[in-house]
């Protein structure tokens, strides 16, 4: 029986991405300060943060597209700075934050050209363009592509060659709720197939049921990295139950929950919301539950990523 | 580029038929005549287009925001600046040949073949001359930190090398009296693109160089087309090997 060496073991058991004290200084300016990060195979990984919180220029270190000032950075277990970093490349497929492309050129012709770059047939566009929705428009100039169209071209031309790493800086920009859906119906079915996907976005409640973890990026620093969940069990806050009575049995429902440690109760006709700690939520439930059917209908609302992000953040 | 090769075309034809209107006869007279103005409206053209069309090519990428894609490819740097340097030279060549080749049909029918070959000469050098201030172009193109800037040095250039240079070396001269560097000054025209270019046509016409009076200044090491045209290719070759140095960093 063949055995695996260490080595072999331990490239196996290294992550995709791994960031170790990653520095980059801009004159006096810290915008990347300290970062340590594991980002492993086939997960979903998303970067928030506030414009000049440092993503856009972690991402770009991560592709090798600017040194770091201090700090190791490899992906797939090469170092971005060295000379093998080049055929990693070749299993990265990037789409930068606001995607610009050669506007005389054709759809087409766009990815054309980049598979040409990235030493791809030619003959995988047509297809590239099909998965994106885009094989209606692939013979009109980029000059006419709206916002979003353009946005569709940018991550045709990522996903060209396979890549087994996607970066994606604020992908789904100047998309219609029906388009993100689409794109992130395709990210599931990368990560099915063990691609590993690093994405920032700024439209907190659109990443959070999407990604498997995730990084909250503040000043230069990632502030908290886990799942949402775990973020979220982290910071502690408050979650919201919503209950649905009849107005009637507000005064009851007052009365129950008056003897147990609950925040704000905010009534709005027949809809009541309870806000109480993360430790008080069964107990609630429980006492709600005992007032004979009283309660129509009953929902936990769990703490938003805004809620955790500017808890983080601040 | 259509539009830069139809004002070759118009400007070499209006020369060759008319450039004798001076001396009273308007007609086609001669290739050395035509070629030696055609060498000194070239000498101001070309380096303006190839700095025109290059100044652009990095720091517009980098400004409008598609280097960073355009980096992220599996191509090395030096890759990437020579396959923007070789498509603009492409463009300019094709223009430069489509330009002067179309008047090089047109005269062919009074053309003995050493004369078309004199003419091929000058295209030849023409499209090098356009391809080293290219290279200079885009050599500015990977320093400057934003086009104002990039143009702003792209048109310093070509007041340097065009007009300029060749003021200074006069100056020197006058103010040395001629004593110091007198026979070092014809090697100083080789740290000038523009000068390399004249020196090469008009050296290479016997007429012309008896008519400027210039055979005596010059060593005949200088008349040699190829030594010249060497030359002309280290100058395409060398601002290409510093932007690629100052791309990697």
């Amino acid at each position: 029986m063949a055995s695996i060496s260490p080595e072999a073991a331990d490239a196996r058991a290294e992550a995709v991405v791994v960031a170790r004290q990653v520095v980059k200084h801009y004159g006096g300016v810290r915008a990347v300060d300290g970062v340590d990060l594991d980002i492993a195979h086939g997960e979903l990984f998303g970067l928030i943060g506030h414009n000049g919180a440092g993503k856009s220029t972690l991402f770009k270190m991560m592709l090798g597209l600017i040194p770091a000032t201090a700090g190791t950075l490899r992906i797939d277990g090469i170092p971005v700075s060295g000379g093998g970093f080049r055929a990693v490349r070749r299993r990265i497929g990037y789409l930068p934050e606001s995607v610009v492309l050669y506007e005389n050129l054709t759809g087409l012709e766009t990815l054309q050209f980049f598979a040409q770059l990235k030493g791809v047939p030619v003959a995988a566009c047509p297809a590239a363009l099909e998965r994106v929705g885009l094989a209606a428009a692939a013979r009109r100039r980029v000059r006419e592509y709206s916002k979003g169209m353009r946005q569709r071209l940018g991550f045709a031309q990522a996903l060209l060659g396979q890549p087994k790493i996607l970066f994606l800086d604020e992908p789904t920009n100047g998309l219609d709720p029906e388009a993100i859906r689409e794109f992130y119906a395709i990210l599931r079915g990368l990560r099915a197939d063990g691609v590993t996907v690093v994405l920032t976005s700024h439209i907190l409640a659109e990443i959070q049921e999407r990604v498997d973890r995730l990084a909250i990026m503040a000043a230069g620093k990632i502030q908290a990295v886990g799942s949402v969940q775990a973020l979220r069990e982290q910071m502690d806050l408050p979650l919201w139950i919503d209950i649905r009575i009849a107005p009637a049995d507000l005064d009851a429902v007052r009365n129950v929950l008056g003897r147990l440690p609950v925040g704000a109760i905010e009534a709005h006709d027949e809809h009541v919301s309870v806000r109480c700690g993360r430790d008080a939520k069964m107990a609630v439930i429980e006492a709600l539950a005992a007032l004979d059917g009283r309660v129509l209908d009953l929902h936990v609302r769990e703490p938003s990523l805004e809620d955790v992000f500017f808890g983080f953040s601040d | 580029m259509l539009a830069v090769a139809v004002v070759f075309t118009v400007f070499a034809l209006a020369i060759a038929y008319f450039g004798g209107a001076q001396q009273g006869a308007v007609g086609f007279r001669s290739i050395e005549f035509t070629i030696a103005s055609l060498v000194s409206l070239v000498i101001y053209l070309i380096p303006l287009i190839a700095l025109v069309l290059g100044f652009d090519a990095i720091v517009g990428e980098r400004e409008r925001g598609s280097l960073d894609l355009l980096l992220s490819m599996p191509i090395t740097r030096f890759e990437l600046l020579l396959g923007k340097y070789l498509g603009l030279a492409a463009a300019l060549a094709f223009s430069t040949i489509a330009g002067f080749g179309l008047v090089a049909v047109v005269l062919s029918t009074q053309l003995e073949i050493n004369a078309l070959l004199h003419y091929f000469g000058f295209m030849l050098s023409s499209v090098l001359l356009g391809m080293a201030f290219l290279s200079l172009a885009v050599m500015v193109s990977v320093f400057a930190a934003d086009r104002t800037r990039a143009s702003g040095m792209a048109i310093a250039l070509w007041f340097f090398f065009v007009l300029v240079f060749d003021l200074l070396l006069l100056g020197a001269l006058v103010v040395t009296g001629g004593q110091y560097g007198g026979e070092a000054f014809p090697y100083l025209l080789l740290a000038n693109p523009a000068d390399v270019f004249r020196v090469l046509n008009i050296f290479s016409l016997e007429d012309v160089r008896t008519l400027y009076g210039l055979a005596t200044v010059f060593p005949p090491a200088l008349a040699e087309p190829w030594l010249l045209g060497l030359v002309m290719l280290a100058w395409i070759a060398a601002p290409l090997a510093v932007a690629t140095w100052r791309f990697r960093k």
